[in-house]
């Protein structure tokens, strides 16, 4: 396993370099912004509105004693969109839908020799095929994550509507209150350290499958398994540097 | 000219390939055979540095590839084309754009200039109006010649072909032999083709160089390799019934 860790540093040596052809490169950066960004919007809206909805109920649940104001709960909702279930849980969706697939497509070229045939040509290949991901999801997770916080927000906006358990007026004054950019930035960074560990580590395993159809599978589960461990690993480690 | 010096290769225990010293001439078709698992793709695959070589020196018309850093590579590599055994061909590009990707990588050529080597190069391998399929659309044969183009659309002076008309009928392996010997004579290209195809080696193999068991076992060419009395090529090559039978 240490040695893998080795050979997974020694191919992100190679990714980051300056792209061979940077027109080339700028074609692919949109092709990957749409692929990985544009088509993970409609889960992640589907899935930001029913987390704020949840949060928003149990917090309600939770308030039993008439002297906590009902605007606690808009608060509630707000801080933990922001601080942990959008930029978090968003990226471990993520991690399973933009991780298994950037892992068999690059297995798939590394079998039927698509990768070697990018070598002979002079090309880096890891830089050419990795690279593009990696700096789309910096890119485009972090305008997702936003717009995540935004759904987020609206299910708890839409229980008020629904339910009579606290009015829109009480949710909106709680939403309001307190409110730190600095959580925003926290989100934003957690976000982009979770978007490189997702693409990297999916990249490097896709890179480095050897065998058929069935490795390639392999490497797609690994992908997001791996990817989902480090993202639960970085996430305590920069709440304890960035909020502490 | 390419010419590999004493190369050796192992996998872990697995000695593959044993102190080979090949030459492969300019403007020739010149095949490397032998049974499956003798070494022949690894050998390829040394020669053009996908694999590293334990010991010896590769040389282009004496440049020491072997020694090059991936930058020094970059200039040979620009000069070589490969033709894999499956293709390999980008899937997520079109016809077209697979032959243009090398050009569009390497050359500050307009978007006019490509298109127009790209159908010269189609019309060489006999696929016009293929330009706009993707590799799922095409037959194994077609691949092939896609593939080809590919190879060819950079002008190489060095061409590799591993087991170019494997999975092919009979006649069309043979359309894929002709149009091989055709180019490396018209562009005096260093052609290197694997194969264990014997209706190839007679056909066009101008040099040959037969792998036993990862060691060079016999050179020679077309004209000489029905008749010699090495035991383990005579094997090879009057294996199939239809050899056995010229004999
Ligand atoms: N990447 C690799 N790792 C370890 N061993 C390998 C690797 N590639 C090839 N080998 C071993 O090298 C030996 C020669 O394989 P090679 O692919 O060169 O055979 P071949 O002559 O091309 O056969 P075929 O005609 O079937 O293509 C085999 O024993 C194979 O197991
Ligand atoms: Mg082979």
């Amino acid at each position: 396993m240490i040695s893998r860790f080795g050979s997974y540093l020694f191919l992100m040596f190679k990714v980051f370099r300056k792209p061979d052809k940077l027109r080339v490169y700028r074609k692919q950066l949109i092709l990957e912004i749409y692929n990985l960004g544009i088509e993970s919007l409609g889960i992640t809206a589907i899935i930001s509105i029913f987390m704020g909805a949840v949060v928003a109920i149990q917090t309600a649940y939770n308030i039993d004693s008439p002297l906590i104001p009902l605007s606690m709960i808009g608060f509630t909702v707000r801080q933990s969109v922001i601080l942990e279930f959008s930029p978090t849980i968003i990226s471990l969706i993520l991690a399973g839908k933009v991780g298994s697939r950037i892992a068999s497509e690059i297995g798939t070229m590394r079998v039927t020799e698509q990768i070697d045939a990018l070598d002979i040509m002079g090309i880096n290949s890891s830089n050419f095929l990795i690279f593009p991901k990696v700096s789309a999801a910096i890119l485009i997770n972090p305008v997702l994550i936003i717009i995540s916080m935004g759904f987020g927000l609206m299910g708890g906006y839409f229980v008020a509507i629904f339910t009579n358990l606290f009015s829109t007026h009480d949710y909106i004054i709680g939403v309001k209150s307190w409110f730190e950019a600095y959580t925003i930035f926290y989100a934003i960074m957690k976000t982009i350290v979770f978007a490189m560990l997702i693409t990297s580590i999916s990249g490097f395993e896709g890179y480095v499958v050897k065998g058929g159809a069935v490795e390639v599978g392999a490497a797609s589960t690994r992908a997001v398994v791996w990817s989902s461990i480090m993202i639960i690993l970085f996430n305590l480690i920069l709440t304890q540097l960035l909020l502490s | 000219m390419i010419e590999a010096k004493n190369i050796s290769k192992s996998f872990g225990d697995n000695l593959v390939l044993k102190n080979v010293s090949v030459k492969f001439e300019k403007g020739k078709s010149n095949l490397i055979i032998g049974q499956s698992g003798s070494g022949k793709t690894v050998l390829m695959k040394c020669l053009i540095g996908l694999f590293e070589v334990d010991k010896g020196n590769i040389y282009f018309d004496d440049r020491d590839f072997s020694q090059m850093s991936f930058n020094e590579r970059k200039n040979i590599r620009k000069e070589l084309g490969m033709l894999f055994q499956g293709g390999a061909l980008f899937d997520s590009m079109t016809v077209e754009d697979n032959i243009m990707f090398p050009l569009t990588m390497y050359t500050d050529q307009t978007m006019e200039e490509k298109k127009e080597r790209v159908n010269f190069c189609l019309d060489w391998v006999n696929l016009e109006n293929a330009n706009r399929l993707y590799p799922a659309e095409l037959s194994g044969g077609m691949i092939k010649r896609v593939a080809i183009a590919r190879a060819i659309s950079m002008n190489p002076q060095y061409l590799f072909c591993d087991e170019p008309n494997s999975g092919l009928d009979p006649q069309t392996a043979g359309v894929i032999d002709e149009l091989i010997q055709r180019l490396t004579q018209e562009f005096q290209m260093t052609t290197v083709v694997n194969t264990h195809d014997m209706n190839s080696v007679i056909k066009i193999g101008d040099t040959i160089s037969f792998i036993y068991k990862g060691e060079l076992w016999w050179e020679g060419d077309k004209e000489h390799i029905m008749d010699t009395d090495n035991k383990e090529l005579n094997d090879f090559v009057f294996a199939t019934e239809l050899t056995k039978r010229l004999k």
